[in-house]
């Protein structure tokens, strides 16, 4: 049995220009100890889609569907409920860590905090092993530092402290929702270096939330690629890039500057992401596309399966086509 | 594959700008679709423009003008003078025979106008002078705000207490007491904002493109300031109707035969023991309600042209 | 393309006064060496792409040759002139020949002006009396230029997208055709892609108009297709300065070699099995510095003499400069 799966999750905001549909339709499931990464650019729903499983919506979303955690079905789930499952099971970090840590307290309280909670240990206790996840996550000096205020650490300290935070109760699902993007690419290269090694230490499962292709690459078993609240194609991460099926999929990756390749112009994918508020009527992706067909703009495309190894994809258009 | 080329582009752009209008909605446009989503503001503003309409049109319905008096009611007021139709005394009569519908006509008039022009001008001086010492920042901002400081420090109502006392009670004195001082508040707040925006990108841009620093100030800066002063101002007005009244409840502020709603709830408040309620009750109505519409209204400007609001 | 230099800027100082909140009012204060000796020159029809992470003094660095930002000592010599002695009305003279485009195309243009407004106002700053007919057409035309359909004039900015906007401040950029734009992270705040168009609009444009660019960005991915030449800056101090191809092909400062190392390739088969030069800890405090080599407390091949002495900014091989004791 797959530790997440999630079935025809919808996500809707009721908004003063009417009802937008954020996410439509989204299906996967995730096995533990493997690291699923959502793929898509901003407005694609890829945040969206977490915070529905782990009921964070704004007050003006909802969101219907099915997501079953560990086998209990947990969408839309009471706040009391949600809240001992985000503590103990789920944890997220967030790309600014600021914002999920209290300025005025502490680092080592707020850690302790969350452990006497949800543990029920004593304080002493509490501060001993949030020292040890520190060390874990190689902040230098973690005795010392603890006792440090959240702003007293630098960008990818912050985000080390965020990840040492999130492991305190051992979760079963990390959900990291763009987690290097406020870092420079060498701090971005040590939290993802982290976050594999943390992986293989406490076999969490991953679901990890980028628009960075390339950081998609080198972390994740398996990736979902999404654009207008709709998935495009879900696979294996090295199937998947070895052979994207999907227009944008293909348009992303070749879009994405790279250092090992010497064209001159770099290839673009025309036109601007969508106004979700004006939404295409079919594919979201039609008035972009370069392939599409007339049946692209009138039907949406359900999610196929192409290949044995689980790959699927969301598109009107033959594959031999796009090759 | 996919290959950038600029028909495509152009022709995406096309296709966008058949489905929607092409002009403009600025953010003044959404401003306005959001305040009148509000009801409360919306009616505020409604009855605020009735009050105005009637303290125009009002005296077209007049039987007694202000400066006449009902010689019967003098001295009986609280036999012959309570409000009637027949006697032409809408509103009553005070003590004098004076008719209370004209007095509270001529007092909207005096209120407001010393609420709306006092407003203005600490809008006009706090919001330049604000904003150009936000902008130039340095030492000339320190100069700037200690003046404001030194002026701040200053007991308010007692100065102008003194004012009035020493040069004599007048609307023109009193004019001067309130404008001298109610655009200190405006001052500080346009600066704290203009401190906010200098660091916008946008301000850098006009610098590099060699904008002067009057251009800048006048088209950059206090443009996006006015949000801000719009939703200020309307909360100016009634705190310096507040403070005329006040004045003029002490005896110190318009003075007869001009009169203003708080000299007339000054006198009705005085003769409430007589059975004469009306005297007070008509003119704390329309302050009342006056003074409640101008703070419905501020915060319902505050709610539409919150920046925060997308 | 012609060889005339346009911009040659010489040992740059930039700092900048910081006081720290244990200070007292008698503490003197302290010095944060923003920009420390910079030297470059560029010529016609060039792009200098300036690579560094964040607080590494690109941005201020950009905003000295512009004057936005004083600088301490130097000389920023355009076109025979050196901006820094120039009082304000001789240096608008030559604001309309360097333009700028900034990193948040939204915050970049004025949210209460429309579109043919904000392109116009370089236009009418520097040609006032431009009848308002000559103006329309200039509009329309750098808009068409930039891929913008001419009649979006009257919308306002928070009606289009990031890409759109920075097309706008691009066309602001260019209506009074100048000579060098400087590009700050244009890209850094769009999705992937609306950077590539970006970009390619740009090298277009630069072929089409004669453009002198320079480029600043925080990572080596995308200034790669646009530059001809590249600097990388590390805590205000250049490290490395060479033309493009030699930059990426043969990296030799240490700090420029983790810097290519830590951009992900977006392909599992080689980013899975790249190994990785990780460099640790964090940025050094600009206010203190580290002693000799900047790059010292965070460098692999660290050895004595880089804490003694500072390392020469001098030539490895021909056109190849860097900051580094073992550039050999």
């Amino acid at each position: 049995m797959s530790l997440l799966e999630v079935n025809n999750l919808q996500v809707q905001f009721d908004t003063t220009d009417g009802i937008v549909s954020a996410v439509n339709n989204v299906n996967f499931s995730l096995e533990e100890g493997k690291i699923l990464a959502i793929v898509g650019e901003s407005g694609s729903g890829k945040s969206q889609t977490v915070f529905a499983m782990t009921g964070l919506l704004d007050n003006n979303g909802s969101a219907t569907g099915s997501v079953k955690f560990d086998g209990q079905e947990i969408l839309n789930l009471s706040n009391n409920e949600l809240n001992l499952i985000r503590a103990e099971k789920i944890a997220m970090i967030f790309q600014d860590p600021m914002t999920s840590l209290n300025p005025y307290v502490r680092v080592s309280e707020q850690m302790a905090e969350v452990l006497v909670h949800h543990k029920g240990i004593s304080k002493s206790e509490a501060i001993q092993q949030s020292i040890i996840m520190l060390d874990a996550v190689k902040i230098p000096e973690a005795k010392n530092r603890i006792r440090m205020y959240p702003h007293e650490f630098s960008g990818g300290m912050r985000q080390r402290v965020m990840i040492a935070m999130s492991l305190l109760c051992h979760p079963k699902l990390l959900i990291a929702d763009e987690p290097t993007t406020a870092l420079d690419v060498t701090v971005q290269a040590q939290i993802m270096h982290l976050m594999s090694e943390i992986q293989n230490e406490f076999g969490m499962s991953i679901i990890l939330i980028t628009h960075d292709l390339g950081v998609v690459a080198g972390n994740s078993d398996e990736m979902l690629v999404m654009y207008g609240g709709e998935v495009m194609e879900i696979g294996k991460t090295e199937h998947l890039y070895k052979n994207p099926t999907h227009p944008y999929t293909q348009g992303l990756m070749s879009a994405v500057p790279r250092l090992d390749d010497a064209n001159e112009k770099l290839i673009t994918i025309p036109g601007n992401p969508p106004n979700m508020m004006l939404k295409p009527v079919g594919c979201p992706f039609s008035p972009r596309c370069n392939f599409a067909i007339n049946s692209c703009s009138t039907v949406t495309p359900n999610l196929t399966k192409i290949t044995e190894n689980d790959h699927f994809r969301a598109c009107h258009v033959p594959i031999e086509e796009l090759l | 594959m996919i290959v950038a080329n600029k028909n495509k582009i152009v022709e995406m752009a096309n296709n966008i700008s058949e489905n929607e209008h092409s002009t403009g909605r600025s953010l003044w446009n959404d401003a306005r679709t959001r305040f009148i989503h509000n009801k409360a503001a919306t009616v505020s503003l409604f009855v605020l423009i009735a009050i105005v309409a009637f303290s125009f049109i009002g005296p077209y319905f007049a039987v007694w003008s202000n400066e006449q008096i009902d010689w019967n009611a003098m001295g009986s007021a609280a036999k012959v003078g309570m409000p009637s139709i027949q006697s032409g005394h809408f509103f009553g009569t005070d003590d004098l025979g004076r008719d209370i519908y004209s007095r509270v006509i001529q007092g909207t008039q005096i209120s407001l106008m010393v609420g709306i022009l006092g407003a203005t001008v600490a809008v006009i001086v706090g919001t330049l002078y604000g904003a150009t010492s936000g902008y130039l920042g340095g030492r000339v901002d320190q100069m700037m705000m200690r003046i404001v400081d030194i002026l701040m420090s200053i007991p308010y109502m007692f100065v102008l207490i003194l004012l009035l006392v020493v040069f004599g009670r007048s609307i023109g004195m009193l004019f001067i007491g309130i404008g001298l001082l109610s655009w200190l508040d405006m001052s500080r707040i346009v600066r704290g904002q203009t401190l906010n925006l200098k660091n916008k990108e946008f301000i850098e841009a006009a610098k590099v493109i060699g904008v002067s620093d009057f251009k800048i100030i006048m088209r950059h800066i206090v443009p996006n300031l006015l949000g801000i002063v719009a939703v200020y101002a309307t909360l100016l007005v009634p705190g310096i109707i507040l403070t005329e009244s006040f004045i003029s409840f002490l005896g110190l502020g318009v003075q007869e035969p001009l009169t203003s709603w708080g000299a007339l709830i000054s006198e009705g408040a005085g003769t409430i023991s007589y059975d004469t309620e009306w005297q007070l009750l008509f003119p704390l109505a329309f302050f009342v309600v006056s003074l409640f519409c101008f703070y419905f209204i501020g915060d319902g400007l505050r709610d539409a042209l919150d920046p925060k609001d997308r | 393309m012609n060889n005339e230099i346009l911009l040659k800027v010489e040992n740059l100082k930039v700092n900048f006064n910081v006081s720290s909140e244990d200070d007292m009012p008698w503490t003197k204060q302290k010095k944060l060496q923003a920009v420390n000796d910079v030297s470059f020159d560029l010529n016609q029809g060039e792009t200098l792409g300036i690579v560094g992470e964040s607080g590494c003094g690109k941005s201020t660095l950009a905003r000295a040759i512009v004057k936005m930002v004083p600088a301490n000592s130097g000389k920023v010599i355009w076109l025979g002139n050196d901006l820094l002695t120039l009082n304000k009305s001789q240096m608008r003279q030559h604001r309309k020949q360097i333009q700028m485009i900034f990193q948040d195309p939204l915050a970049s243009l004025n949210p209460r002006m429309n579109i043919g407004e904000i392109i116009a106002e370089p236009l009418r700053t520097h040609y006032p009396k431009t009848p308002e007919t000559d103006v329309k057409l200039r509009v329309s035309d750098v808009m068409e230029k930039v891929g913008l359909l001419d009649n979006l004039v009257n919308r306002y900015p928070h009606e289009f997208s990031g890409g759109q906007c920075q097309r706008i401040g691009i066309a602001r950029a260019l209506i009074l055709k100048p000579k060098l734009i400087i590009c700050d992270e244009p890209v850094s705040a769009l999705d992937v892609s609306i950077q590539a168009q970006v970009v390619n609009l740009l090298m277009e444009l630069q072929e089409e108009m004669g453009l002198t660019l320079i480029f600043i960005a925080h990572d080596l991915s995308i200034v790669k297709h646009i530059s001809t030449k590249i600097m990388v800056l590390y805590l205000g101090n250049m490290v490395e300065l060479a033309n493009s191809n030699d930059i990426y092909e043969n990296p030799r400062h240490p700090y420029t070699q983790a810097l290519i190392s830590a951009v992900p390739i977006p392909d599992p088969m080689i980013e899975k099995n790249k190994e990785l030069i990780l460099i640790e800890g964090d940025l050094p405090s600009p206010v203190n510095p580290p002693s000799g080599c900047v790059f010292r407390t965070r460098c692999q091949k660290v050895q004595e003499i880089c804490s003694k002495e500072k390392p020469e900014f001098k030539e490895a091989v021909a056109n190849h400069k860097v900051a580094c004791h073992f550039s050999d």
